[in-house]
């Protein structure tokens, strides 16, 4: 098993027809993605290297039995796109488009909530999600993915392909990695990952990482702490992070005094956790709690 | 982006919110003048992005034109927590018979907005949220429904503010919450926010964050843009499309991606260095993209070394090491390099970079390896 995403899942892109669409769509298909169509009103009844392109999300849940969407469109577009994808049914969104402005976001993560219950939304701004040997939506590398029993949750991309290496390194698989963004309103929290990971038999123990600005560390702390008995492996970036700059992502801010990385690594060693000081621990921390558990 | 106050009052002068009427003045002369035209008494107040300017004698009453002259002379230049005064703010003064607090911004962890509103205002408030949290009233707006006047009004009397505030506050802070939506502020916050003895309502101070990600609709901020105070190295980086913060120590950085980059310096200053910038060269990593960080680093006379980081994934090792031996053809480093390769093809990219090595140019495979060769070199 996996969370949220495995070898069932269909996939539409919204954006297939751009470059970076192409590129990526292209690129999950070859991992071997059920990648079963592109949307694109302007060039339905076209291809992109034999997916079909469709007018609209909801032709291509009708005519494909797409069940993901993958949204890799421009900012101005995107909170649309996401839309389009619920309205359709679709119950899993990815989109790692980034500077969506935080008023959009907002309000979409809102709309959606309250509207569209049963649809997850992945990012904004985030890297994707790989199921090794079953689905790759977005960015990961699925090159340097293994299968196996450790879930990842990272807010940070590249830092979630790092840890997913330094698993591979030590042999460890993984079942699922989610990049949930590093914008201040994502779609799917920490603690939605973490309760889909204590709920999956098939995934031994987790590896989360944060980075400054917000609170959602310190909620997945609480959370790990009350309810989490599988072994969780944490990092947190930006210890060197000064206040009141925004480090990259649209989140990641230190505000006043809230949002420290050693606040929230604090929080995480406290609930238990096993906090890296750097990357390469990851693999060896998670080697030493896989080893503990049996 | 933040807004320095005057700037701040005149975007809140768009959504109607009161200010003082005031005029910016970058040298002596041009303060007199401002406060001739606004009349005495008025308020000198420091333009710099940090807290605490009152304390710091960054805010004067001026009663004359040589009370002006002095205290205008005494504040320009004046260093402020690190910041300079390059600008001053002059303003017809206030009297002033309360003083309030009231903002708006995201709860990140409920993923709605919050007012906040109190009457303790003219001091730090994260302070009041410390010693009296029960003295500031929030407000949770969802955005889909927005600010109602009905839930404004009784947010304003759970404040407890003077019932000669009520009327004027909702008024403003309606204002002030469309200020924050359609202004696309990450956070707008009145400071003090004033009631005067004659019963109006009205904001003395200006705290403004506007969304970067928000810039392409909003034209009119062009204005605001060129008068902020960015530091050289930083311009040149965001002219090349590259995410810098510069910080105070030695190792330079250039990594792909946010999180890595923050990561790179935490692991520098765990091996006892310090990092003298955050650099984000984003996905992938050509030679083009390398020679720009290479050449931002290049002019910060801080860096003894530059630690490049990269974590091949979509775009492979041996691209990326394609890419720095060109970067480095085309651009003359002062400084030693120390790289560290990993991800994938990373045994290829090795080869590449190792046919170019040398004292000035060091090799790593884990980062805390190469962040422990980085320092070294710096030579403690």
């Amino acid at each position: 098993m996996a969370i949220f995403v495995d070898e069932n899942t269909r996939v539409v892109v919204q954006g297939l027809t751009g470059s970076q669409g192409r590129y990526y769509g292209l690129r999950n298909r070859d991992y071997g993605t059920q990648v079963v169509a592109g949307t694109n009103p302007k060039k339905a009844g076209t291809d992109v290297e034999g997916i079909p392109v469709l007018a609209s999300v909801k032709d291509a849940v009708r005519e494909t039995g797409a069940n993901a969407s993958f949204v890799i469109v421009p900012a101005p577009f995107a909170t649309a796109a996401i839309m389009e994808a619920a309205e359709a049914g679709i119950e899993l969104i990815v989109c790692v488009t980034e500077h969506i402005p935080m008023h959009d976001e907002a309000r979409m993560y809102n709309d959606l909530k309250r509207n569209f219950p049963n649809t997850r939304l992945i990012g904004p701004n985030c890297s994707g999600i790989i199921s090794p040997g079953k689905c790759n939506i977005g960015f990961t590398p699925g090159e340097v993915a293994m299968q196996g029993h450790v879930g990842i949750v990272s807010r940070s991309g590249t830092l979630a392909y790092q840890s997913i290496y330094e698993m591979t390194l030590k042999g460890i698989g993984q079942s699922t990695a989610v990049g949930i963004g590093g914008d201040p309103v994502p779609g799917t929290s920490f603690i939605d990952c973490l309760e889909a990971f204590q709920a999956d038999p098939e995934t031994h123990g987790v590896v989360l990482i944060g980075e400054i600005g917000g609170s959602a560390e310190e909620e997945a702390a609480a959370y790990i702490k009350a309810k989490m008995n599988k072994p969780v492996v944490a990092y947190v970036a930006g210890v060197t992070a000064p206040a009141g700059k925004k480090m990259g992502h649209a989140g990641a801010i230190i505000s006043g005094s809230k949002g420290t990385a050693g606040a929230k690594m604090d929080a995480l060693r406290k609930a238990g956790a096993r906090v890296a000081n750097n990357p390469t621990e990851l693999g060896d921390l998670m080697a030493e709690a896989l080893a503990e558990r049996k | 982006m933040d807004l320095f106050e005057y700037q701040g009052k005149q975007y809140f002068a768009r959504y109607d919110i009161p200010v003082s009427p005031g005029g910016v003045a970058n040298t002596v002369e041009e303060a007199v003048a401002q406060a001739e035209t606004v009349g005495y008494p008025v308020v000198v107040k420091a333009q710099v992005q940090v807290g605490g300017r009152g304390k710091a004698g960054g805010i004067k009453l001026a009663n004359s034109k040589a009370e002006v002259e002095t205290h205008a002379g005494n504040i320009l230049g004046m260093d402020i927590k690190g910041h300079v005064v390059r600008r001053l703010w002059i303003e017809k003064a206030s009297d002033i018979a309360k003083e309030y607090y009231a903002s708006f911004t995201l709860d990140r962890s409920a993923k709605q907005f919050m007012g906040m509103l109190s009457a303790k205002g003219g001091v730090d408030i994260e302070q009041v949220a410390q010693e009296d949290p029960n003295a500031i009233a929030r407000i949770r707006v969802n955005p889909v429904d927005g600010l109602s006047e009905a839930a404004c009004r009784e947010w304003v009397m759970a404040a407890k503010l003077d019932d000669a505030a009520t009327d004027g506050a909702v008024d403003i802070l309606m204002k002030l919450y469309r200020c924050f939506t359609e202004g696309d502020a990450d956070l707008v916050e009145i400071n003090p926010l004033i009631l005067t003895p004659d019963g109006r309502v009205h904001a003395l101070d200006a705290k403004v964050t506007l969304d970067d990600s928000s810039s392409g609709r909003h034209p009119e901020w062009d204005a605001f843009r060129g008068l902020a105070q960015l530091e050289a190295r930083e311009k040149m980086a965001k002219d090349k499309g590259l995410q810098y913060v510069g910080l105070d120590g030695s190792v330079g950085v250039i990594a792909n991606g946010a999180g890595l980059a923050m990561s790179t310096c935490d692991t520098i200053n765990q091996v006892g260095g310090s990092p003298a910038n955050f650099l984000d060269i984003g996905g992938g990593a050509d030679a083009d993209v390398v020679a720009g960080a290479l050449e931002v680093i290049n002019t910060d006379p801080k860096v003894k070394v530059i630690f490049i980081n990269i974590f091949g994934g979509v775009t492979r090792c041996d691209e990326v090491a394609n890419g720095i031996v060109e970067a480095m053809s085309r651009v003359e480093i002062h400084s030693p390099l120390v790289i560290r390769l990993d991800g994938t093809n990373t045994k290829e990219g090795h080869e590449i970079l190792e046919a170019h090595a040398s004292d000035s140019m060091k090799i790593a495979t884990t980062m805390i390896e190469a962040a422990r060769k980085a320092v070294a070199l710096v030579g403690g």
